[in-house]
């Protein structure tokens, strides 16, 4: 089944794995567990998930011969074939989000482009399972698929220079979280209290690539709660 | 142990060899953008390899060091005055208390490093004190350096007899820099990347024909080149998927453009080449305005040209180690 897998030498350190050319939870999932196996069985290489494609990061002194590309490609690609892992695996994390108001300016917006009222499309985006298929933009951002594609909407015409922490947004059909306050182009429809990113060296971010995220919808006491308190 | 910046220079940072394995949660390297120069700069005053230096960018600061210190500079030819005293590049230099190292202009070349014996001690940061300025994080938040900061300098032991030094002076060898340093420049190495092929036949032609120049707008995220725009035979619609240090990009304005040091960790841009590793610094060493072209070169040459590198670099390394030891 891995047949279908090609590979690219990006660099001579860099080894990219594609398992396909579009944006699907199924690719994703492969790419996922992929890397798990990887990491498993060599700790040294380093690993960036992407939608569709891996990219490993490798000393090509470790792979000495004519061709280290080739030779880490087979060895992945036997690695793959030999181990049957499901796909789905990863953590499940639920992420409160007070919707609406002035944390989602974009709500309105958002229910009139897929002609719902407001309270039906929170209902939507709460509703699904999403999967964190990369994380990349900002440290921390992750980048979900799995969005209802009736609440899809492209990007702002003319981003935001500030969007705050914690918002969650619509790009296109993804969904994401800003980690940090930076500038964006993305459809603000919530914000949630907990700390997506923080320098802390063993876990600095609250979401991994290949989790599974859910959304709860919450009122404004709890966000305050929750916001004072800094759990995640 | 202190250093106080007395005029932060136009872009000088913290960095070492970077931040690593983070990548997957969307932290990009950072780290010196001229890996030899930092290396070999910490080599100089003894420094077992991986300590933070301080990069500087086109003009120097200027420092006052509070202690007796060793200091090395590399990279770019650095106008450097300690007190009255001119100071060399590619050596060891040792000054006394209170000395005010001035660094200016730079004759050739666009980054230079400082590293002192013990290393630039700010917080690690996920595994390295390197500033990555896109990312606010590392050294003062994530920031340049500016007037007034003070950097502090790790333990390490006095050498060679520090406490007796009365005015700033430089060891009597050097190394040659030119294997690190390119005074002539020359055509640096590309590999074709995934879309090379998407390119018109004329864009195909001039990436390995023209000669582009350095942008104005280039930083450490990525060199930009200018006086020829590129274009694909049609656009591209894609799927982001994972950047690196070197990777060329064609963006829908035409002008393609090479990442450095704080290449982001993906990226959804056509990739049209990838610069040689080896090659790398000497793209980043070219000022705004300086030419540069491209030759093609294949993998199995890359890799053998940063095989070769590395085995120079050590060999040096331990040279120096033992020149030091017997200094």
């Amino acid at each position: 089944m891995n047949s279908d897998i090609t590979w690219e030498a990006l660099a001579e350190d860099a080894l990219l794995l594609r398992f396909g050319e579009t944006i699907d939870p199924a690719t994703n999932a492969r790419v996922h567990a992929a890397r798990r196996q990887v990491q498993a069985r060599w700790p040294d290489i380093e690993c960036v998930p992407a939608y569709a494609s891996l990219l490993l990061r490798f000393d090509p002194a470790q792979w000495s011969g004519s061709s280290p590309h080739r030779q880490l490609h087979d060895a992945v690609r036997t690695l793959l074939d030999d181990t049957s892992e499901s796909n789905d695996i990863g953590r499940e994390v639920i992420v409160p989000v007070l919707y609406g108001g002035e944390f989602g300016p974009d709500l309105a917006d958002v229910a009139r482009h897929a002609g719902m009222s407001e309270h039906e499309a929170i209902a939507r985006h709460g509703a699904g399972t999403y999967r964190v298929a990369m994380l990349g933009f900002a440290p921390g951002f992750p980048y979900l698929l799995g969005l209802d594609p009736m609440l899809a909407m492209p990007r702002r015409a003319d981003p935001r220079l500030s969007v705050a922490a914690g918002s969650v947004a619509i790009g296109g059909l993804q969904t994401g979280i800003y980690p940090q306050t930076l500038p964006g182009g993305w459809q603000l429809i919530g914000r949630t209290p907990l700390s997506l990113f923080a320098l802390r060296d063993a876990s600095p971010s609250l979401l991994q690539p290949g989790d599974r995220v859910r959304f709860r919808a919450i009122e404004q006491r709890e966000y305050e709660q929750l916001a004072i308190t800094g759990q995640r | 142990m202190s250093v106080t910046v007395l005029k932060p220079g136009l872009l000088s940072s913290v960095q070492d060899g970077g931040r690593r394995e983070y990548a997957a949660l969307g932290v990009g390297r950072a780290g010196a953008i001229d890996g030899p120069a930092w290396r070999l700069a910490n080599a100089l005053v003894g420094n077992s390899g991986d300590e933070a230096a301080l990069e500087f960018t086109l003009m120097g600061p200027t420092l006052r060091f509070a202690q007796p210190a060793v200091i090395a500079m590399t990279g770019a030819s650095t106008d450097a005055h300690a007190d009255q005293h001119a100071l060399p590049g590619w050596t060891c230099c040792l000054l006394p208390a209170g000395s005010v190292l001035r660094l200016g202009g730079m004759r050739q070349g666009c980054r230079g490093y400082l590293a002192v014996r013990g290393g630039f001690t700010s917080p690690v940061v996920l595994g390295s004190r390197s500033t990555d300025l896109h990312a606010r994080m590392g050294a003062f938040g994530g920031r340049a350096l500016q007037e007034g900061d003070v950097l502090t300098i790790g333990e390490h032991e006095p050498w060679p007899s520090q406490r007796s030094i009365d005015m700033p002076r430089a060891l009597r060898w050097s190394i040659d820099p030119r294997p690190w340093f390119d005074a002539m420049p020359r055509p640096l190495a590309l590999l074709r990347g995934h879309h090379y092929d998407q390119l018109d036949a004329a864009s195909q032609r001039q990436l390995f024909e023209a000669t582009f120049t350095i942008s104005k707008d280039s930083n450490r995220t990525a060199s930009r080149l200018d006086s020829h725009r590129l274009a694909l035979r049609e656009p591209l619609e894609l799927i982001s998927e994972a950047t690196l240090p070197g990777t060329m990009q064609l963006p829908p304005s035409g002008q393609p453009i090479v990442l450095q040091a704080e290449a982001p960790v993906t990226g959804g841009y056509p990739r049209i080449g990838q610069l040689a590793a080896v090659d790398l610094p000497r793209l980043a060493q070219r000022r705004p305005g300086d030419a540069v072209c491209f030759r093609e070169t294949s993998l199995d040459e890359s890799l053998q040209r940063l095989a070769q590198r590395q085995e120079r670099l050590q060999r040096l390394l331990l040279r120096i180690a033992q020149r030091l030891e017997s200094a």
